[in-house]
């Protein structure tokens, strides 16, 4: 198998765009072929969630392909829910790898606010079970609150974690200029004063208004490529180092302890294995924040801390910027948005801006290495990536 | 014999309580003024209203610009028993809400404008027109309507308004909807919050002068880019458009 790099990279402002979703598409890529300074692919790669349904759009990748003057690369469309992003960057990983193709663009885009709040987040619950979840109205914001209220008793984490995070989070996207939420919150204004629970109020107990990422439109893009066409390129040598994919079940009562995020924890020990990397060789993550809560189970499930001490090490400080271990300095889903399939797409952006040092203001210092955690329905399908620095 | 014409033009205001200035916290962690601004402020507030009308996102040009002509007929007594609250945070003008007096026992709200987005600070300031009406001045109902989805988001849902779809509203003739005092009280644990007094520091602060908002909503970067990308598949227009700016940003 050969190595993979990361030769160039590419984002929009992550916010609601009204442009056409292939035009959003073809921007980040194009700034990511311009950043790897290349005009060809062999292969396109767009990760997308929802166009059939929200933007009545279907082969996304055949359109982008044509949009960008790639032609007559291969093209094709991955819809693997939230973690659609993080799984194209898989296949477009295989690709290289396999030695079949050199350089492979992959993008992930969504374009969620061309309908309204409900129709979007009807939308994403359609990734739920039909028979046992979808027809009873469950959606996301109610999984991720039934999942807080078990952690809450079984862990001791308390709403105040919760807002930690989300005001960790939220605030760190003042420093990430393409972050959907330009917005600074404090702990006083959401959850101290006397006006906090109309400025916060419950969406789904225990979860609150600013336990949530925003619904946002965006799209992000990576160039994969060969290590030769790498060090042609002559770009900071970043090595996509770990990947781990797994699932679980599909209804989430099925499982025997709903708090134990089983596909979490192998796709990161999978990464770990194939990267030779443990936890704590990790200098900075991007963890899938849609709730607040996530952080915090994610952050144990991929091993930098022990299982029910996330909240514990989030007290510290430890998961801020400047931390033991800094998670979602840019945002997060949290801050940055969650436009569904470009946020595994983003989050390796995120960590290769860090891992180039072009991180400004949320530069974690030093970094070599970074991880990401894509994390697909409700825990039912999860990609974990690792990167490193090699130069 | 003379005629003043001006007597016949200008409407005869009926006395109206005032409104008591009131405070909360945003989830900034800032405090927000809520105070009632009368005809020597309005010249203030038309400055920072009148960039709005060119902002073509959310509805903003629609109401700002009949904001602006609301707060010019107030000034220049030709609009009958309005008022208007300024939403102030550290002296910066983040609202305006106005209405005005249909009858001793019915309000009619006119607009809400956010100069400030994201914190609410627009539902909080319908929240103080309502208990303006409602509480200060006695009304039993307010006509509402809504100009945007934003809008009608956070008042015909949020609150739960009544149809009174028989009575045209005075924006535009369009249905009526209405908040009840019983709605109000319904939703009044939940919506409507508020501390008085206002600690004078705050308050002399937001009298001293309207400033303006530092972060006011903006056009988009280009209004036609999606209109023109659709004669212009390869978005060729629209990203070299970018570059552009981009390089500028790089340049300057």
């Amino acid at each position: 198998m050969r190595d993979v790099y990361v030769a160039g990279i590419g984002i929009t402002t992550f916010t609601r765009l009204e442009y056409p979703l292939t035009e959003i598409a073809s921007y980040a890529s194009m700034m990511a072929l311009k950043d790897a300074g290349l005009t060809e692919v062999d292969q396109i790669y767009v990760a997308n969630m929802g166009s059939p349904r929200v933007n009545h759009q279907t082969a996304l990748a055949s359109a982008v392909a044509d949009s960008l003057s790639l032609l007559p690369a291969g093209a094709a469309a991955i819809e693997n829910g939230p973690a659609s992003g993080a799984a194209a960057i898989k296949a477009g990983f295989q690709a290289v790898a396999s030695g079949m193709d050199d350089v492979v663009l992959v993008a992930g885009v969504e374009r969620m606010r061309e309908v309204n709040n409900l129709e979007a987040t009807d939308f994403v619950a359609t990734l739920t079970h039909p028979l046992t979840e979808y027809i009873y109205g469950v959606t996301l914001p109610s999984h991720a609150a039934m999942f807080a209220r078990l952690y809450m008793e079984k862990y001791g984490v308390t709403e105040r974690h919760l807002a930690m995070v989300g005001v960790k989070n939220q605030n760190a996207a003042l420093n990430n200029e393409w972050a959907h939420l330009q917005q600074e919150i404090s702990m006083e204004g959401i959850l101290d004063s006397p006006e906090a629970m109309t400025n916060n109020p419950y969406v789904a107990e225990p979860l609150r208004f600013f336990d949530a990422c925003p619904v946002s439109d965006g799209g992000a893009a990576i160039i994969l490529v060969s290590k030769e066409k790498a060090q042609e390129l002559g770009r900071p040598m970043i090595r996509l180092s770990g990947i781990g994919q797994a699932t679980d079940t599909h209804a989430v009562f099925e499982r025997e302890e709903p708090t134990d995020l089983l596909a979490v924890r192998k796709a990161a020990e999978d990464a770990y294995a194939m990267s030779g990397l443990s936890p704590d060789d990790i200098d900075v993550a991007e963890l899938h924040d849609a709730f607040t809560i996530l952080e915090i189970a994610e952050s144990e499930e991929v091993g930098f801390f022990p299982k029910g001490e996330g909240h514990i090490a989030l007290e510290k400080g430890e998961t801020a910027l400047g931390g033991r271990i800094p998670i979602n300095v840019g945002g997060g889903l949290k801050g940055r948005g969650h436009p569904v399939g470009a946020t595994g797409v983003a989050q390796a952006w995120e960590i290769v801006t860090q891992l180039r040092g072009d991180g400004g203001k949320r530069q974690v210092e030093g970094a070599r290495t970074g991880l990401t955690l894509n994390f697909g329905g409700f825990g039912n399908n999860v990609v974990c990536l690792t990167f490193v620095r090699e130069d | 014999m003379s005629v003043d014409l001006e007597k016949i033009l200008r409407p005869v205001d009926h006395e109206m309580a005032p409104y008591e200035p009131k405070y909360m916290m945003l989830a900034s962690g800032e405090a927000v003024v809520v105070r009632q601004v009368f005809r020597d402020e309005i010249p203030d507030l038309l400055k920072h209203v009148e960039p709005l009308i060119h902002v073509e996102r959310d509805f903003y040009d629609v109401v700002a610009a009949r904001v602006y002509a609301e707060l010019l007929g107030y000034y220049q007594y030709r609009f009958q028993d309005q008022y208007v609250l300024a939403l102030q945070v550290d002296g910066e003008l983040a609202a305006i809400v106005n209405g005005r007096q249909v009858t001793p026992t019915l309000g009619l709200s006119l607009h809400t404008l956010a100069l400030r987005r994201g914190l609410r600070i627009g539902a909080h300031g319908f929240a103080a027109k309502m208990e303006y009406h409602i509480d200060t001045l006695g009304h039993d109902e307010v006509l509402i309507v809504a100009e945007s989805p934003i809008g009608f988001r956070r008042w015909m849902i949020e609150y739960k308004l009544e149809k009174r779809f028989h009575i045209p509203h005075e924006l535009g003739g369009v249905p009526s909807w209405a908040l009840t005092r019983e709605l109000f009280d319904r939703a009044r644990s939940k919506l409507v919050v508020g501390r008085r007094p206002v600690p004078p520091e705050l308050l002399n602060k937001a009298m001293e002068k309207i400033l303006p908002p530092s972060d006011p909503p903006t056009p988009p970067l280009d209004p036609l880019a999606a209109t023109r990308s659709m004669y212009d598949p390869t978005a060729t227009s629209l990203v070299q458009q970018r570059w552009e700016m981009e390089k500028g940003m790089e340049n300057a």
